[in-house]
């Protein structure tokens, strides 16, 4: 049985040799700095004007396309894009749609016409599809979605009409900030060291053991209720631990980096992981390994 | 408490795993999550402590007033207790949300505190039948995460440690020096019971799996004060009987690094780094 009590201290940021300090290439301000006091520029997303001057209204980088000004927050709620991989769960069950959790400031919507049902993709939705919807997706189920669509609220419209999307199974959900996820080619991966993960632009990360025979249909509704082994437990124990550690440090993720915490985080015990000395031991390494893999 | 809501497939993942003695984040189940402990964190009180386990923040102060002593037992001293669930810790607790839950929680801690065993009353009477120390304890829930008894009780004893009260003595309105009150008290430990095994300081998701749990009241020499059963299932006799057992021996194993590591941060003294709320 292990206990582990001690007195707080005050966490010191690390600093790499041989990265650029963060100064140089970013300009980061806070609510209430000016950023410009030049007249001859637009103002975007994150800004507002004080007197003649551009000052930020959110803590974040400045970014700059010709003479657009904005500000991109480093902590917001999520922001949907067309074509997202996000990771939602359903919070409420309506008349022809579901409404999904996906962290961001409206609850997002999936449509009873963008689900696949069984019995075909083309199959009219009828009556009885509707009184049936709680037998496809309950309040509390965890899905795999595509953002179609952007409503003019800003709310998200979803779809699963490919085979990869769809109800997860047994698995671990990790939650960060959505600026820690970075945008990928693909977000679906199946890590060497034996689990596989989802990692969705909202923040939503979904860990789980990596389906047997590489021709199931993952996108169906049937969800295995069988054993995981240990091993895949562990592996999949090991790497929310290490997403943790890497969202305290404020790490991009990505495959590459949660491959490289991971292996770095094999020489302690799962459980110790979440230490603060021993994050921010595997951070440095993890992060020297990508600076040297970058340069 | 909070709540999460969690799917079918994820409660079944939980409690295979609590089977197997590998909870999600890798800890046994016996187990408890990393703790922060500070004293002396709210100056005008006369003993304060704030405890982070995960994310559950718990503040506790301590203030201590000169009262008559209850009728029925007039040389000793008592506890008043106040839980204050604030609206930080969630949603939920906004406005009177949170009442609820205080209410239940500041009557556990009266049955726990209050008996002989737990505390030396009697230290805590100045003039019997007409003045007695009562300790208005009061216990602010910043977050919520998971295992609020226990939390609760490690702050409560690390402020009932750091509670330096003067010593009176009753000599035609005399006042003396400081004195440091050291108690010896109760420890709780929830066990909660998922599947058929049970596990120490659960998550929010596992609590969302169980159906039961177990509060163990323990004192430092293995006296058990208070037992009380949590939630709405129903629990096996024999599953009560290793559960108590196993929160005996975890809540007595509890209280020897606590008390080092007070004792710790009182040799400090003032060269202890003070680090507050913003770390």
């Amino acid at each position: 049985m292990a206990v582990d009590m001690r007195l707080p201290t005050v966490r010191k940021q690390i600093s790499l040799a041989g990265s650029n300090s963060n100064a140089d290439g970013k300009h980061l301000v806070v609510p209430g700095d000016v950023i410009t006091s030049d007249t001859g520029f637009m103002r975007g997303h994150g800004t507002y004007m004080d007197d003649e001057k551009l000052t930020a209204s959110v803590a974040g980088e400045v970014e700059r396309v010709n003479k657009l000004i904005c500000v991109r927050p480093l902590k917001t709620r999520y922001n949907g894009e067309v074509g997202d991989v996000i990771v939602g769960r359903i919070t409420e069950v309506q008349q022809k749609r579901w409404k999904v959790e996906t962290n961001s400031r409206l609850d997002s919507v999936l449509l009873l016409s963008s689900v696949n049902l069984p019995g075909g993709e083309l199959r009219r939705r009828s009556a009885e599809d509707e009184l049936t919807m709680r037998d496809y997706l309950q309040e509390g189920d965890l899905i795999s979605a595509e953002v179609q669509s952007v409503f003019s609220d800003g709310a998200l419209s979803l779809h699963t009409r490919s085979l990869k999307y769809g109800k997860l199974g047994q698995g671990v959900l990790v939650q960060v900030s959505p600026s820690l996820v970075k945008r990928q080619k693909t977000h679906f991966h199946n890590l060497p060291c034996g689990a596989s993960i989802i990692l969705g632009n909202n923040g939503f990360l979904w860990l789980y053991p990596t389906p047997g025979q590489q021709d199931e249909e993952e996108g169906g509704y049937y969800t295995s209720l069988e054993l995981v082994p240990l091993s895949d437990r562990e592996v999949i124990s090991r790497l929310r631990n290490c997403l943790l550690a890497l969202a305290a440090h404020k790490v991009l993720l990505y495959d590459t980096s949660v491959l490289y915490c991971y292996e770095s985080s094999l020489l302690y015990q799962i459980k110790d992981i979440l230490k603060p000395e021993t994050m921010d031991e595997i951070v440095m390494v993890t992060r020297q390994r990508l600076l040297d893999q970058e340069g | 408490m909070a709540s999460v809501q969690i799917s079918e497939a994820e409660k079944v993942y939980i409690m295979h795993g609590v089977r197997d003695d590998l909870r999600v984040d890798g800890r046994g189940c016996e187990d408890y999550r990393h703790m922060e402990i500070e004293t002396d964190v709210v100056s005008n009180t006369d003993g304060s402590a704030k405890v982070r386990m995960g994310h559950t923040d718990v503040l506790v102060g301590i203030k201590a007033e000169l009262r008559r002593p209850r009728p029925n037992v007039p040389d000793e001293g008592y506890l008043e207790f106040f839980v204050d669930c604030s609206a930080n810790a969630t949603p939920e607790f906004e406005g009177r949300g949170g009442e609820e839950l205080g209410v239940e929680l500041s009557n556990t801690l009266y049955k726990v505190f209050n008996s002989h065993r737990s505390l030396d009353l009697r230290s805590l009477c100045v003039c019997p039948g007409e003045h007695c120390w009562v300790l208005y304890v009061d216990v602010l829930l910043l977050q919520c995460d998971g295992n609020l008894f226990d939390a609760m009780s490690i702050a409560i004893k690390a402020a009932l440690f750091n509670t330096r009260i003067p010593k009176v003595r009753v000599l035609e309105d005399e006042e003396g020096g400081k004195e440091i009150e050291l108690s010896d008290d109760p420890y709780d430990c929830l066990r909660l019971r998922v599947g058929h095994r049970h596990v120490v300081d659960a998550t929010l998701q596992e609590k969302a799996c169980s159906a039961a749990s177990l509060l163990v009241a323990v004192t430092p020499r293995g006296a058990v004060t208070c037992v009380r059963k949590l939630g709405a299932g129903s629990l096996d006799p024999d599953s009560i009987f290793e559960m108590t057992e196993t929160g005996k021996r975890v809540g007595k194993a509890l209280h020897a690094p606590l008390m080092e590591l007070l004792q710790k941060d009182e040799s400090l003294g003032k060269k202890r780094q003070k680090v507050g709320f913003l770390a």
